[in-house]
């Protein structure tokens, strides 16, 4: 059984597989972003910045700032407000909000909770993991595609990844590596 | 590769950081020799500006070679990044101007290798930098050292030419008491012998000249980011954890986490400084790296067995290798690196300062220059050459004393090694 897949019926938050990941990143495509800054300095705006080079749709969603607009996205005031179906819920809040933001998530149908680094509720990701969801915690979703793709090697960081295959050169440019669909 | 299984040593060093070439399928890593890198739209290159995306802008940052070496060491060394650059003392001197402020201090062991010891004493002094010196084989003489502008502890794990082996875990709880980074310099251990984030290091250094690229032929450094210490919750070291006036005020430590430190390295201090690895150089000490688990126990092998021949020889007064039993850091070879204590050493010549001279000029199949780590076996003398400057007692205390001889053991067959030793000691 590969390492970080389901052990006696129950995800290992400490560590994933790759392919676990990689299939969360190759299968969805609305990436709701709670708790998404309107500053152009925070993560939280590059992770959409990056996301949306990817080809990913992203909704930026914070109470404080609906209606603003962030890397050309328009901010929703809450997840219940999108009015479209999500895939990813991707939590750029503390740990003790990952559980209202989770329960929110479970309503409106998402099919996976991610936690930021930093950011981990295990409450959270059992009812979730109950409500049949796939969780990633203390992860970051551009991290992760930049390290499974290889593009993140180009800043000299550790992948901890080995292939003999050919990267996949992403269709929107030629500095552009995509997720290889081999599992 | 199947994920049940955690790479060994031997597998990253020819896999880690190299795939097949995206375009071409070049099996072996393309040297990329270009000064630039055409974006791919003004937003791409907006992107790659703002540090939003991964990319190759310039060579002076960043460079596809370059990256390939640099994710393998930090696979060798198991930290989450690394920054190659143009030399071992490039390495030191973009860490520490990462670290340091002008007025701020840093520990460093004193038993270096002497060009640090310069670098560190005297050309650090003009960015009012101040190094202050412990005694590497007692951690409490670090702790003594330590003040309220102490920003980091710097030791070499096998100090060169002294022979110690640290003990790096003794340093490392000195410097996490502190609150301080611990660097150390893993040139002549490799991380084939040694990992020092095994033993508390936060940032590992190189020379990559010496046994990494293995062969003589470039020049280069490196430096790893252990992804260890907390760059944000220290607040000591504004370069990582306080807004950056050149990225629109973007904090990187809040931005890239535990490869923060690398980061800041790379688009701080290289960018700024500007001491860059040429691309050929990084695809060379990588060919180099392929083979390094070989090589180095082949050092490390012939090492012990030139060390334990002299011992036996009548014109040798002392051999100072810390593979032998009897050495005094024998033990701590034994607990740091049980596979072997690395390839250089020193001994001395019953026949003093004229016999050292003797010796590198009669010698033939050792190369007599100043240079350790290569597939060849070298000598020098450094009471004449390196050291010549010092005063006798300087040159007694910095481990260069008249009668001292180095010796970097290399791949030749032993018995030829010896064989030359030999016939050159017969005539000194």
């Amino acid at each position: 059984m590969a390492r970080g897949h389901m052990a006696k019926g129950h995800m290992d938050h400490d560590r994933y597989s790759d392919a676990y990941i990689r299939d969360i990143l190759l299968g969805h495509r609305v990436f709701a972003v709670v708790g998404a800054s309107v500053k152009t300095i925070r993560p939280s705006y590059f992770v959409m910045k990056y996301l949306l080079a990817k080809g990913f749709d992203v909704i930026p969603v914070n109470p404080g700032h609906g209606g603003h607009i962030v890397a050309d996205q328009t901010v929703v005031p809450s997840l219940g407000e999108i009015g479209r179906p999500v895939d990813v819920v991707d939590i750029f809040r503390n740990s003790d909000a990952a559980l209202g933001i989770t329960e929110e998530a479970i309503r409106i149908g998402a099919k996976v909770v991610w936690m930021q680094i930093g950011v981990r509720n295990d409450a959270a990701a059992r009812l979730a993991e109950s409500a049949g969801l796939k969780v990633v915690m203390n992860r970051c979703p551009k991290i992760e595609y930049g390290r499974l793709s290889g593009e993140i090697g180009w800043a000299g960081v550790n992948s901890r990844t080995l292939s003999s295959k050919r990267p996949v050169i992403g269709s929107n440019g030629g500095q552009q590596r995509s997720l290889r669909n081999d599992g | 590769m199947s994920e049940e299984r955690t790479p060994g040593f031997d597998t990253l060093a020819i896999h880690a950081g190299a795939q097949p070439d995206a375009s071409t399928g070049a099996r072996a890593t393309p040297i990329y020799q270009t000064t630039s890198f055409v974006f791919d739209d003004v937003d791409h290159a907006a992107a790659l500006f703002n540090l939003e995306t991964f990319g190759n802008i310039y060579t002076r940052i960043m460079n596809p070679t370059q990256a390939v070496l640099e994710e393998r060491m930090a696979a060798l060394e198991g930290g989450t990044a690394a920054l190659a650059v143009a030399s071992g003392h490039a390495a030191q001197a973009v860490v520490l101007h990462t670290l340091m402020e002008p007025g701020a201090e840093f520990v460093a062991g004193r038993q270096l290798y002497g060009g640090s010891i310069n670098q560190f004493g005297e050309a650090f002094k003009k960015f009012d930098w101040h190094v202050k010196w412990a005694d590497t084989t007692d951690a409490e003489t670090f702790r003594a050292a330590i003040t309220p502008r102490t920003k980091a502890i710097f030791v070499e794990s096998v100090a060169n030419p002294g022979g110690i082996i640290t003990d790096i875990e003794a340093v490392a709880g000195v410097a996490k008491e502190a609150g301080v980074p611990l660097i150390v310099d893993n040139t002549l251990a490799t991380p084939y012998l040694l990992k020092p984030k095994d033993y508390g290091a936060d940032i590992v250094v190189h020379s990559l000249t010496k046994y990494l690229g293995g062969h003589g032929n470039s020049i280069g450094g490196v430096i790893v980011d252990c992804g260890t210490f907390d760059w944000m919750a220290s607040g000591r070291y504004p370069s990582i954890s306080a807004p950056c006036g050149s990225y629109h005020g973007m904090v990187l430590g809040e931005t890239f986490g535990n490869f923060a430190f690398a980061i800041a390295a790379r688009v701080l201090g290289l960018r700024d400084l500007g001491p860059a690895i040429s691309p050929m150089n990084a695809f060379l000490i990588l060919t180099g790296i392929e083979t390094l688990p070989l090589r180095m126990q082949r050092h490390c092998d012939n090492a012990l067995a030139v060390a334990e021949w002299l011992t036996t020889h009548d014109k040798v007064s002392w051999v100072n290798y810390a593979g032998l039993p009897g050495n005094q850091f024998y033990r701590m070879a034994r607990r740091y690196c049980p596979k072997g204590a690395g390839g250089v050493f020193t001994f001395g010549l019953k026949g003093g300062y004229e016999a050292g001279i003797a010796l590198v000029g009669k010698v033939q199949l050792f190369s007599h220059l100043a240079n350790i780590g290569d597939t060849r076996s070298l000598i020098i003398h450094p009471a004449s050459t390196t050291h010549r400057q010092l005063a006798d007692d300087a040159r007694a205390r910095a481990g260069a004393g008249d009668d001292v001889v180095r010796l970097s053991v290399g791949l030749e067959d032993v018995g030829d090694i010896i064989a030359d030793l030999d016939q050159a000691l017969e005539a000194v």
